[in-house]
């Protein structure tokens, strides 16, 4: 495995490309043609590598002097680099995804006097789009004038994007600006009360509509995924479209989800897919939308690395692996870090025997040329829907005595782990989910076992977790002042059926019934990076919900699964503030303006900023 | 893939305003949310999906809902019915043998077509065709020697079949599905013997279990019910077994105890329903007022976490026997 290392640490750089020692990983392709060509001219590609990175490296060099003609207000990349303090400039706040932010303003002390700075309700679909109106809020969240609606969109609009957005992903906050997507909508909307500034309605082709977790921001260039499969490129300040290219195929039941991830002059593009299609992760140029690389999570040639832990290629290249939950990012190796979902056919696994590589694994590939440099398999041969595409979080930290590059992720199968993310070497496996049955125990290199009795049977097995796992995508978060992880815990027990006994296997997420029969409890749970075990559990009597935020005031914010939003004690787990506004639908973040730190919570299609009185 | 998202929509419009001025002091007094917000139930409200196979049906699909029938596949123009039956014989004849009956594969090796990624880019014929005729020997596909208009009859046939797969990339339906029976595999005698040991201290054959196995003819429906805990014990185990509610006695620390049906608890308020149908409600701070529920569910929640799958077998099947 090839592994790089250069000397920046979590600084602001604009590291040029370097050479790659060692043989080319023919998992990865570059490209700029169309995607269903790309792995076709591989070969051919690859005697342009040479060629491919001086242009690469030259579009870098390039890009600070493109961008002086966009005017101000827009995002540095570099500021990215920063820790996360006064804004929230990416998907997790910051690269390294521990959601942690520096703000002290909110701490234990102040907590109380949190009050409700503004509610806003955004705008649904547009009625010239074919969908049903949308209601008005009370003079509330609209500025007192209509935001202009810009509509985009190769669709008639009518399939998924009418009804109510809900926001379930990250809101960048950006020079007072908010910007935040639900499936075919994008809004920037003023940080200061609310109000609309732009909304952008895409008239979708169709596809499945479950959620859309953020937008991403390269100077004044927006970017969103949509249902059906394009990269939509906006002008930030005006939510005017600049172009969209489609970066999966939505006839092969490709969707897409997740938040453009800017790392430097790189976008980085995931999507899913239900129909044992394969997953890829690919990079585009935040400029003309070319695509950088593409990455693919399983063989898709003959000698690919990981193809022997399928039955056949056939197996392999319809086997799933789907990117969508955003990765964390170390600028000191250039290695991005992001889960992989489960192997497809997902709960009928007789029809691909062995590890399945590389899915519901953690993998490490080289931002700047998609070639990858480690994995670690989280969950080998999954026969339960349970993604491992959870957020890693990057920590440097002290392990049985030594200072340790590490990453650390709660996994939907109900494990955690502790790896070396410069070489993806295990060095903690546990399991944080009180109640699962499924697994063996684990193999010497920290992988679980899965235990085969507990797929799905024909009389029934119980199982648990669910198939929503012990976490789902609503991110975790990590203290460096407590040591602590953060994870909201699900713990339940359903029976599985086997309802296709095909020896072929069943297609898709086809083939099985799970019939739920209780749940076994719901936690805050914080666990010790060092060695995994569970330093405390806050019960709740809900689900949590929502995902994670801590800050340096000391503070764990989340939804507990009954209505309230709740700010807890960072080393115990004690609420100390709440607010009953209903299920939170995505993780709390928080940001400073003006002088004060708000802390910002979406209710599906509300958004709720909080502040000091 | 597939999260758990797919939550139900809080009517939270004019609760927001009394939110903004009861922020800090507490649960507003006006009427609250409606129960089962988006994050009331553990992970399983996934939305209403068109076509799932299998499995309890979602939450109502709020923001955003999924849709399942959007793909190109099933939004294309249905063929002329005339040559997809032309392109069903020709396909019997040519194809059948290597890629199956159901176009799932089949035993020479042909790949599932279903979700091939040719079939599926595919408009009318102009990837698919070629492949018949030829252009992928390399890869063992033998060319299938059919006219234009042949070929063309099968490809519009092949997509008359994928327009019928359902959502989340489920094949169509027709293959078999196991009869409920077949649940039955446990041993009925050692069912009873589990059931003498672990379940007769609450329950009884002759008592509330009466003609349990007449009750429940399916005996798949029979299984998820006696291990969930009753008729409710679906998705999540609801609050009640049996119909028996869960309730709860409160102690203030002034005062005598209220006791009643729990309507909602948090780490902030209790809820209950006396029995004359009101409502009481108490502010929860800590361990003040002192709050003891009593789930009748208990014993089945301690239950699922021993439970294996040869004892629910066996207890299924005794059950199963109790006509």
């Amino acid at each position: 495995m090839t592994l790089l290392r250069n000397s920046g640490g979590f600084a602001p750089a604009n590291p040029p490309t370097r050479s790659l020692a060692g043989p080319r990983d023919p998992h990865s392709v570059r490209a700029t043609r169309s995607l269903p060509l790309a792995r076709f001219i591989n070969a051919a590609l690859c005697a342009w590598q040479p060629i491919k990175k001086l242009l690469l490296t030259t579009s870098l060099l390039l890009a600070p002097v493109v961008l002086t003609g966009q005017g101000q207000g827009g995002l540095d990349p570099a500021d990215i680099y920063k820790p996360l303090k006064d804004s929230w400039p990416t998907y997790s706040g910051d690269y390294t995804g521990r959601r942690y932010s520096a703000l002290t303003q909110v701490n234990q002390t102040t907590v109380k006097n949190l009050v409700l700075a503004w509610v806003s309700r955004l705008s649904g679909p547009p009625a010239a789009a074919g969908a049903g109106g949308f209601g008005g809020f009370g003079g509330f969240g609209r500025g007192g004038g209509a935001a202009p609606t810009i509509i985009g969109g190769e669709g008639t609009g009518d399939f998924g994007g009418a009804g109510t957005p809900s926001i379930k992903g990250a809101i960048l906050m950006v020079d007072g600006v908010l910007y935040l997507s639900a499936p075919d909508h994008v809004w920037a909307v003023d940080a200061r009360d609310g109000h609309e500034l732009w909304h952008y309605f895409w008239k979708t082709r169709g596809g499945t509509h479950i959620g859309s977790r953020g937008v991403g921001l390269w100077h004044n260039y927006l970017f969103v995924e949509t249902p059906d499969d394009y990269l939509v490129s906006l002008d930030a300040r005006t939510g005017k479209e600049r172009w969209h290219k489609e970066i999966a195929d939505f006839s092969q039941q490709y969707f897409s989800t997740w938040p453009p991830i800017i790392i430097d002059n790189h976008v980085l593009v995931g999507t899913g897919n239900d129909l044992d299609e394969p997953g890829f992760l690919q990079s585009y140029d935040p400029e003309t939308g070319n695509l950088q690389w593409k990455f693919y999570t399983v063989p898709m040639n003959p000698g690919d690395p990981g193809v022997n832990t399928w039955p056949s290629l056939d197996a392999a290249r319809h086997g799933g692996a789907q990117v969508w939950v955003p990765g964390s990012f170390d600028p000191a190796t250039r290695l991005y870090i992001f889960g992989t979902g489960n192997p497809t056919p997902g709960y009928t696994g007789v029809g691909r025997k062995g590890d399945n590589l590389f899915t519901c694994s953690l993998v490490a590939v080289n931002v700047d040329t998609g070639k990858m440099a480690w994995y670690f398999q989280t969950s080998p041969h999954d026969t339960h829907d349970w993604d491992s595409t959870q957020t890693p979080i990057l920590v440097d930290g002290v392990v049985n005595g030594k200072p340790g590059k590490l990453v650390l992720q709660a996994t939907r199968n109900g494990y955690y782990f502790t790896l070396d993310r410069l070489t993806g070497e295990n060095i903690v496996s546990t399991k944080f989910g009180s109640t699962m049955n499924w697994s063996l125990g684990t193999r010497p290199n920290g992988s679980p076992d899965p235990n085969p009795e507990k797929e799905a049977t024909v009389p029934g097995s119980l199982v648990s977790p669910q198939e929503g796992g012990v976490t789902n995508w609503p991110p975790p978060a990590y203290s460096p002042d407590t040591g602590l992880f953060y994870i909201n815990e699900h713990n339940s027990f359903n029976i599985l059926y086997l309802m296709d006994t095909d020896p072929r296997g069943s297609m898709g997420l086809a083939g099985k019934q799970a019939s739920g029969v209780g749940s076994a409890g719901n936690f805050l749970t914080a666990i010790d990076y060092k060695t995994g075990k569970i330093v405390w559990r806050h019960p709740y009597s809900g689900g949590g919900g929502g995902g994670l935020l801590t800050t340096a005031g000391h503070l764990i914010f989340s939804g507990d699964g009954s209505g309230n939003f709740v700010a807890f004690d960072a080393s115990t787990g004690k609420p100390l503030w709440y607010s009953r506004i209903g299920g939170i639908s995505n993780a709390p973040e928080t940001y400073t303006l003006d002088g004060h730190q708000y802390v910002l919570v979406a209710v599906n299609d509300a958004l709720y900023a909080f502040t000091l009185n | 893939m597939r999260s758990k998202d797919g939550g139900v929509a809080a009517a939270l419009i004019g609760l927001a305003i009394v939110v903004a001025q009861v922020a800090a002091q507490g649960p507003p007094p006006a009427p609250a949310p409606p129960e089962g917000g988006a994050q009331q139930a553990p992970p399983q409200g996934r939305g209403g999906r068109v076509g799932r196979a299998g499995g309890a049906p979602g939450a109502p699909a709020g923001g955003g809902g999924q849709r399942g029938a959007t793909f190109p596949a099933q939004q294309r123009a249905a063929g002329d019915p005339a040559v997809i039956a032309r392109g069903k014989t020709l396909y019997g004849i040519n194809c059948q043998s290597c890629h199956g009956v159901d176009l799932r594969g089949g035993d020479q090796g042909g790949p599932n077509l279903l979700r091939s990624q040719v079939v599926l880019s595919d408009k009318a014929g102009e990837l698919i065709v070629p492949i018949i005729h030829g252009s992928r020997q390399n890869m063992g596909m033998d060319p299938i020697n059919l006219s234009d208009d042949d070929a063309n009859a099968v490809a519009e046939f092949i997509h008359s079949v994928a327009a019928t797969m359902q959502g989340q990339g489920g094949p169509p339906r027709g293959n078999p599905v196991p009869p409920s029976e077949a649940v039955l595999i446990g041993s009925a005698m050692a069912g009873q013997t589990y059931f003498a040991g672990k379940c007769s201290s609450c329950h009884s054959v002759t008592g509330d279990l009466k003609g349990i196995g007449g009750r429940f003819p399916d005996p798949r429906m029979l299984q998820n019910n006696w291990v969930g805990g009753g008729e409710g014990g679906g998705r999540g185990g609801g609050g009640a077994g049996n119909g028996k509610p869960v309730t709860v006695t409160v102690t203030p620390a002034a005062g005598s105890k209220v006791e009643g049906r729990l309507v909602r608890i948090d780490d902030f308020i209790v809820i209950l329903e006396q029995a004359d149908n009101t409502q009481r409600s108490f502010r929860r701070n800590g361990d003040v007022p002192k709050v003891e529920i009593h789930d009748p569910l208990e014993a089945h929640k301690t239950l699922l976490t021993v439970l294996n799958d040869k004892d629910m077998h066996d207890v299924t099947a005794y059950l199963a026997s109790i006509k």
